[in-house]
């Protein structure tokens, strides 16, 4: 928690200035919005966390998304498959590409910003493929109601003030991740692997079985959160649906205390990053603000709360240096 | 040269302290080198000596201290200071960058320039002008990787001599030579002696400081502990100051009556010398030491034991079964552990705590269906703490914070709680201290008495004479010879290490 201090200072000092700013900010419809995307973007984050944990990079998140989406909507309307069905195959696909790129990546060693970055365009081309570069619509309002309830639903069901859905699956996703990574073995193997895969090689741990997990679990959620997304919208752009989506992550991962050296972060401040990202792109509508001056605003906060991370530390090392020279 | 005790100092330390982490490597450090003598200075690893020339050298700065240059203070915060103060620091792992020819690697970060240009003619000649003052037969175009490494030294030493270099500071430079290029380095070391240039020659290879110092400096611990002139110099003397006490005190090797074989190679090949079989085998209760220079391959094969290298054939017995471990989990539960060579990079998680290294091998054992016991897993390593004496402020303290010595114990205690049937250690004492040293032996001889196989890597002659049971010496990748204790000499190891030919009533096979 205290790791989690200053992220949750950053998050309340934004809502507080934009409530204060902007009183339609605390409006429930505005406030579900927020919390919906928070959810959704949320679940990429954790995933991409994983892989950044044990040392890596994953840039094919927002490819792999799309592609994800555009297979599951063309198999639900075009080819008419059980959605349940459909839904399970594009998991079994992001699944599988996880796989090969944990297998490129300790097999053949290739690096994981290679295969990633590689994979970004690959899965784009795909989706753009099989589209024929089309948009593809889950079609009307009263068609797959009960999978866009997954993404748009409100509980308790029926009611226009509930929480939004996605967030039962980032409350269910976050738990496991977070016991996952810290009350189990494979959580601390990953963290000792990201840490210094050499040591934890040399003490039986098997770095290459949990290095693959990892980019598993982040390709999973990126190809389920695809699917959310696309019954979200409502439809699949494949040029641009999931853009930057791998960016946001990582950024988020990063603000809550990922280092992209590996070894370090919590599922819990990782959720707080994906909320502040969500809600500085939230208040730039909401105040107003040209939508030119979102890249510049996130991009200028992410790199403050950066800086002044690294600052703390510095001040935390020569203060304990300075208590340690006087003690000795 | 005989050194003159009138002569004023071209270089003094005065009062020279560091201080890393958790250990004070040097205290009040101080010593003079006269004009054109070689001064040796020796100690125990961890005893501070690399620090100090890493210091002179201005690889690093002191806390406290000065250093004097012909009797005026020196400013040596940077390497380029240093090397204008004409002080050179031939490394311990040479550092020549491999893909560059002999004479831009001797003129690099200082070439001669025209216009920004290289300028080829004034590197070509002046290099070739080094090469023959050291008299080494060596083409300047000739690329750095190729040579075999007695040169690249001495293309070392050439390239300090081109920049003007008054003092030379040697970091145990035999340690990863042959006995040929051995006896050229001191060839070209006399030369240099001649033609007045100051030395300070860092060993603990007594022999050679025996026949190349003029006088020897002793530290210990981080502290001066005294100096030798020529008349002085002796094996008994120079042991004397460097372990502060008796070395039959020292090591106190009590050979237990070994139990069945847990360990056997039969013509198994480690990664790094595919061609060379190794057979030996080891009981329990025993410990075995693995005597050879740097470079013979004696880490490569612990490590291929143990699996983290592939071993490219042959077959190993560890307690009974034969198994080939291919990776350290392997190698785990067929009952091995390893204690590695280096402990920062691949013995410890140095961000992770105490609690987190301590149980990181065993951590399956304090887990029930793969969630960490914590009750579990803070009774192990708070045993392991108590057991092995580490001084901590806590479990949770971060291990890079440690001292060397309780950083190598809980190396040691983390394997220990996997309880282990042989356990394989590569330079165990490696940096530490002599009171951890000590503590290191006391567990070896401890874990033998309690029925381990114990089989030790150390380029330490003392060492490895005094803890072993028998001594497997290692050359270019095979065992070159096996010495039972009542043939432990310091001499016959250096030949056998060294391809000298064995006098064959020392091998036994």
């Amino acid at each position: 928690m205290k790791k989690n201090l200053g992220i949750i200072l950053l998050l309340a000092g934004v809502v507080i200035i934009t409530a204060m700013l902007q009183p339609a900010f605390l409006k429930v419809a505005n406030i579900q919005n927020v919390l919906r995307w928070t959810a959704l973007f949320g679940l990429i984050s954790i995933g991409v966390s994983f892989v950044i944990i044990s040392g890596g990079i994953d840039l094919s998140i927002g490819s792999l998304m799309a592609m994800s989406a555009s297979i599951a909507v063309i198999l639900m309307t075009e080819k008419a498959w059980n959605p349940a069905l459909a839904f399970i195959i594009v998991l079994g696909i992001a699944g599988t590409i996880g796989l090969i790129h944990g297998l490129l990546i300790t097999r053949l060693k290739l690096q994981p910003f290679v295969v990633t970055l590689c994979g970004m365009m690959l899965y784009r081309g795909i989706a753009r493929v099989i589209t024929r570069d089309d948009q593809k619509d889950f079609g009307g309002v009263e068609e797959f109601t009960a999978l866009k309830f997954l993404a748009t639903g409100k509980l308790p069901a029926g009611s226009p003030e509930g929480i939004p859905f996605p967030l039962v699956f980032l409350i269910i996703v976050g738990i496991i991740a977070h016991i996952f990574l810290n009350k189990t073995i494979y959580g601390r193997y990953l963290l000792a692997l990201g840490n210094n895969e050499s040591a934890a090689r040399f003490s039986g741990v098997n770095t290459d079985f949990m290095k693959v997990t990892a980019y598993v679990i982040c390709s999973f959620l990126a190809g389920f959160t695809g699917i959310l997304f696309a019954l979200d919208f409502n439809s699949v752009a494949p040029n641009t649906f999931g853009n930057w989506y791998e960016l946001y992550a990582i950024a988020a991962a990063v603000l809550g205390g990922c280092s992209l050296r590996g070894g370090e972060g919590s599922i819990l401040g990782v959720i707080l990053g994906a909320a502040i990202m969500r809600v500085l792109y939230n208040s730039i509508n909401i105040l107003q603000i040209p939508t030119r001056y979102e890249f510049i605003m996130i991009g200028g906060i992410i790199l403050c709360g950066a800086m002044a991370d690294e600052i703390a530390k510095i001040v935390k090392a020569r203060k304990s240096a300075r208590k340690s020279a006087a003690s000795s | 040269m005989e050194s003159n005790p009138e002569a004023r100092p071209i270089l003094s330390a005065v009062g020279i302290s560091k201080s890393f982490p958790g250990v004070k490597a040097l205290k009040d450090v101080s010593f003079d080198l006269l004009p054109g003598e070689l001064l040796a200075v020796i100690g125990e690893n961890g005893a501070g000596k690399s620090t100090m020339m890493k210091i002179l050298a201005g690889v690093q700065a002191a806390d406290e201290g000065q250093v004097l240059i012909e009797g005026s203070p020196a400013d040596l915060t940077s390497v380029e200071k240093a090397t204008e103060q004409g002080i050179a620091l031939i490394h311990q792992e040479l550092n020549l960058p491999t893909n560059l020819t002999v004479a831009a690697s001797m003129f690099l970060g200082r070439e001669p320039s025209r216009f920004g240009f290289f300028d080829q003619r004034q590197i070509r000649g002046r290099s070739a002008e080094a090469l023959a003052r050291i008299e080494l037969d060596c083409s300047p175009d000739e690329l750095v990787g190729n040579l075999p490494i007695g040169k690249k030294q001495l293309v070392e030493i050439a390239r300090a001599l081109s920049a003007e270099a008054r003092i030379l500071i040697f970091d145990e430079p035999t340690s990863s030579l042959s006995a040929k290029e051995t006896r050229r380095l001191y060839e070209v070391i006399d030369q240099l002696k001649d033609q007045g240039v100051s030395m300070i020659y860092i060993s603990h290879r007594l022999g050679e400081v025996q026949r190349l110092a003029d006088r020897v400096v002793v530290l210990r611990d981080g502290e001066y502990a005294g100096q030798l002139d020529r008349h002085e110099i002796s094996h008994e003397n120079m042991v004397r100051l460097m372990v502060g006490r008796d070395i039959s005190q020292f090591y106190q090797r009590v050979s237990h009556s070994p139990g069945d074989v847990l360990l056997e190679a039969r013509d198994f090949l480690s990664d790094a010398h595919p061609d060379k079989p190794v057979n030996f085998s080891i009981r329990a209760g025993e410990i075995v030491g693995i005597a050879g220079l740097v470079g013979a391959g004696r880490t490569e094969l612990v490590e291929s034991i143990f699996g983290v290298r592939q071993s490219a054939g042959g077959r190993l017995v560890i307690c009974g079964k034969e198994v080939v471990p291919q990776s350290p989990r392997d190698a785990i539960s067929s009952g091995l552990a390893l204690v590695p060579e280096d402990r920062k990079h691949d013995g410890l998680v140095l961000e992770m705590s105490v609690r987190e290294n301590g149980s990181l091998p065993s951590l399956g054992r304090q887990a029930r269906k793969g969630f960490v016991d914590s009750r579990k897993e803070v009774e192990a390593v708070d045993r392991m703490i108590g057991d092995l004496k580490v001084k901590v402020s806590g479990r949770e303290q971060v291990v890079q914070t440690l001292s060397g010595g309780n950083q190598q114990k809980i190396v040691i205690g983390k394997w220990l709680a996997t309880e282990p049937r042989v356990l394989l250690m590569d330079e165990p004492t490696r940096g530490i201290d002599i009171g951890a040293k000590q503590e290191v032996y006391r567990l070896m001889h401890e874990l033998s008495a309690n029925g381990l196989a114990i089989l030790f890597v150390s380029s330490e002659m003392e060492e490895i004479i005094g803890m072993s049971d028998r001594i497997l010496v290692m050359h270019e990748g095979s065992i070159a010879g096996e010495l039972p204790r009542d043939q432990f000499e310091e001499e016959k190891i250096m030949t056998l290490a060294t391809g000298g030919a064995a006098d064959p009533r020392s091998v036994t096979s």
